[in-house]
């Protein structure tokens, strides 16, 4: 497939110990990112805080509350390009207590970089990393073993760290039906070595740089090969225009959520379970015959049903789950503990429908992974769940499909998004 | 048909949703359009979003009155252009009021630009305002959401913002509450170049190279207007320049450039080594958190 011009989503796992920070201050230096004004103002408050070099780290993060705390507490969204592709990092603390930033940032990656400091090899978080990521549906790994100069870029101390990670890997049972890729990478992100370039250090290693794994990674639409999915956001009827042509128009804007759609072809509205097939594609006023995801298109159909935000299209034998009862994987992201007796409200897809937890299963510990039971459900919290809805919602499973397994949970009250659920089981 | 979409055609798509969900979730929402080329984006993203429909929001540019008159001609007559509806609400009514007051005469009007715009949410009951701003440009955007909460004051509180995954974007609010919602978010300088090229976007002669009287000011430079005239001693000098962003008179800032087509502009930002803020912005240099204590007050 032709990788020109395209665009990548990953994460970077791990603490600023392990270099993450200088990792990624360099891919952005690295690719001309960071720009001399940026540069001379982190020297200048590298200097002011007495630092002898310039902290990279300040690149990271970028609130006076964070700095006034020398923490970093949101997810921080960074930007670079080569020739080939746009990237977009989400960087999230690496702390236990910021489970609830790793699983926003993770939300969106297709790739999930796990950092280790070769001195330390594989530790707890090592392991929660790679849980929430797999957990998130992140199928791509790259696990980058760094700080290699202070272990004299000795290659038994690589090879052991990569054999216990992959015992690691495989013991953690989530979203097994996935087609899992992990790239191993000695490196050294202070010294440059083995992320864009390769210095001379480690001959013994003849696998590609980070940069040129990124480069070749699966990107973003990927969804392009699921069944097609296409929840209506907004339906265009523009009778008040002065063109007579108009008076009849009725289009409905969306963004194909998976696979992919072309003139004539058949399809369902959910859940009224009308069919009809497909008039035209528009993308504004440009005509298209073919689509595919994540592409946001307006479309016509032939027959007149009715069908307004909420609704879905989907092709018409692989469809989605019509369903108000289902179980789900949730973190809870509020600093206001789960109330079970309430009424909250989900939004899934562009759906919203009144929601109850009508049972908490258990609770996962995200550092030894045992299940714990759980009669509360707290900030940070991993929980499995099962929740019954007012109004029914299309759904797959989330590890069929990110966009329609997919749902936030907000509190009617406050508005708040406080929680973030995987349906996994659907009744 | 090909299986990836282009970088751009990406980001168009994600504007577009977000726009759509704006729409859909808002019941009285608002497009921030000052002329400038990020929100010249936005209109296109709408145009792309929308048509053959109008536009489900009015415009509303809040006007500083430190402006160059091309930029506001050229505002007027794109409004005309896509037929749809402008509000303007001025800066210098909010002082008329004394709901601003101007420290001296001539100070930069930029963060009075949030008094004059939370008293036009208050006016039009806004529960949602869409802005053109980018995670690129400084520290404290790059942990914006893309839809952001703003309580009835206008407060950006960066410790309690709603976490945002997926693409699933929570634009609830009670009255008096606002949203700030960011459809360009993921772009950078240089994909709005690239997608100002694709689309051929016409912009304000100003962003182009042209001959322009100015003053070299602390490493600045200074354009000549009768709002930035020449301090004693100062030598006037007249050489080629563009702008980078639009914005008030008194402090936005040009640079030196030969640029005189979009072509020749990506060629230099992907030259430059100098940020698109710390070229051209000058009320953004004097305190490191300067632009995260203007959110804090309102501004978008």
């Amino acid at each position: 497939m032709d990788k020109t011009d395209s665009l990548l989503r990953f994460i970077t796992c791990g603490s600023v110990d392990d270099g993450k920070s200088t990792l990624i201050g360099r891919l952005l230096y690295d690719s001309k990112t960071i720009l001399s004004d940026t540069l001379n103002q982190i020297e200048k408050t590298s200097h002011k805080r007495g630092l002898s070099a310039v902290d990279l780290s300040l690149l990271t993060d970028g609130l006076q509350a964070e700095r006034e705390q020398g923490i970093t507490i949101d997810v921080a969204y960074r930007y670079f390009s080569t020739p080939a592709r746009k990237y977009i990092i989400a960087d999230s603390p690496g702390h236990e207590q910021y489970t609830r930033n790793m699983v926003t940032a993770a939300s969106t990656a297709q790739a999930a970089i796990i950092l280790i400091d070769a001195r330390k090899g594989i530790l707890t978080q090592t392991k929660r990393h790679t849980y929430l990521s797999k957990l998130l549906g992140i199928n791509q790994f790259i696990v980058a073993v760094n700080k290699m100069d202070l272990v004299s870029y000795d290659q038994e101390t690589f090879n052991s760290i990569v054999k216990e990670y992959e015992a690691l890997f495989h013991a953690i049972s989530v979203n097994e039906n996935n087609q899992f890729t992990i790239n191993f990478i000695p490196m050294s992100a202070l010294n440059g070595d083995m992320v864009v370039v390769r210095l001379d250090n480690m001959n013994w290693y003849q696998g590609d740089t980070l940069l040129e794994i990124l480069e070749n990674a699966d990107s973003q639409s990927t969804n392009s090969n699921l069944a097609f999915r296409y929840p209506v956001q907004y339906v265009c009827r523009p009778r008040d225009s002065e063109n007579k042509e108009l008076h009849d128009f009725r289009s409905f804007m969306g963004r194909i959520e998976s696979g992919r759609i072309k003139v004539g072809d058949k399809i369902k509205s959910l859940p009224s379970n009308q069919e009809s097939t497909i008039k035209a594609i528009y993308i504004g006023d440009q005509v298209i015959n073919e689509a595919i995801s994540p592409q946001s298109v307006s479309i016509l159909l032939n027959d007149e049903i009715d069908i307004s935000r909420g609704d879905m299209l989907t092709e018409l034998t692989n469809t989605p789950s019509i369903t108000k009862d289902f179980n789900a994987t949730i973190c809870w992201l509020s600093e206001e503990p789960l109330n079970q007796g309430r009424v909250y409200k989900i939004m899934h897809t562009s759906k919203i429908a009144k929601a109850k937890i009508s049972s908490i299963f258990d609770k996962i510990d995200v550092n030894t992974l045992s299940s714990i039971e759980a009669d509360k459900i707290e900030t940070n919290d991993i929980a499995n769940i099962r929740i019954a809805l007012a109004q029914p919602i299309m759904s797959d499973n989330y590890f069929d499909n990110r966009k329609t397994g997919s749902f936030i949970i907000v509190d009617d009250s406050t508005n708040h998004t406080v929680a973030a659920g995987m349906i996994n089981n659907i009744y | 048909m090909q299986n990836e979409l282009s970088h751009l055609d990406w980001l168009e798509a994600e504007a577009i949703h977000i726009m759509r969900e704006v729409a859909g979730q808002c019941s009285n929402p608002i497009l921030l359009f000052s002329g400038g080329k990020d929100s010249l984006c936005l209109l296109r993203i709408a145009e792309k979003a929308f048509r053959p429909g109008k536009f489900p929001f009015p415009l509303m540019h809040i006007d500083t009155g430190h402006n160059y008159q091309e930029v506001i001609d050229f505002r007027d007559r794109k409004v005309i252009e896509l037929n749809e509806r402008l509000i303007v609400r001025s800066v210098e009514d909010s002082m008329a009021r004394g709901t601003v007051k101007l420290n001296y005469e001539l100070e930069p009007r930029n963060k009075y630009q949030s008094i004059t715009l939370l008293e036009a949410i208050d006016e039009f009951e806004f529960d949602c305002c869409i802005g053109g701003a980018r995670r690129d440009e400084e520290k404290a955007r790059a942990k914006e959401r893309i839809m952001s909460f703003r309580d009835s004051f206008g407060q950006w509180d960066p410790k309690n913002q709603r976490p945002e995954l997926w693409d699933l974007y929570n634009a609830m609010t009670h009255k008096g509450e606002n949203i700030r919602a960011f459809p360009i978010s993921n772009w950078t300088e240089m994909d709005v170049w690239q997608y100002i090229e694709r689309e051929q976007l016409e912009l304000p002669s100003i962003y182009f190279a042209h001959k322009r009287d100015i003053i070299r000011r602390d490493g600045a430079i200074v354009p000549v207007t009768e709002v930035t005239p020449p301090k004693d001693g100062e030598i006037v000098e007249n050489i080629m320049v563009r702008f980078r962003t639009v914005g008030d008179i008194t402090c936005t800032a040009p640079v030196e450039s030969h640029a005189d087509d979009v072509q020749k502009i990506i060629i230099e930002t992907a030259e430059t080594r100098i940020s698109e803020r710390g070229a051209t912005r000058l009320d953004d240099q004097m305190s490191e958190a300067s632009m995260e204590q203007r959110k804090k007050e309102g501004y978008f």
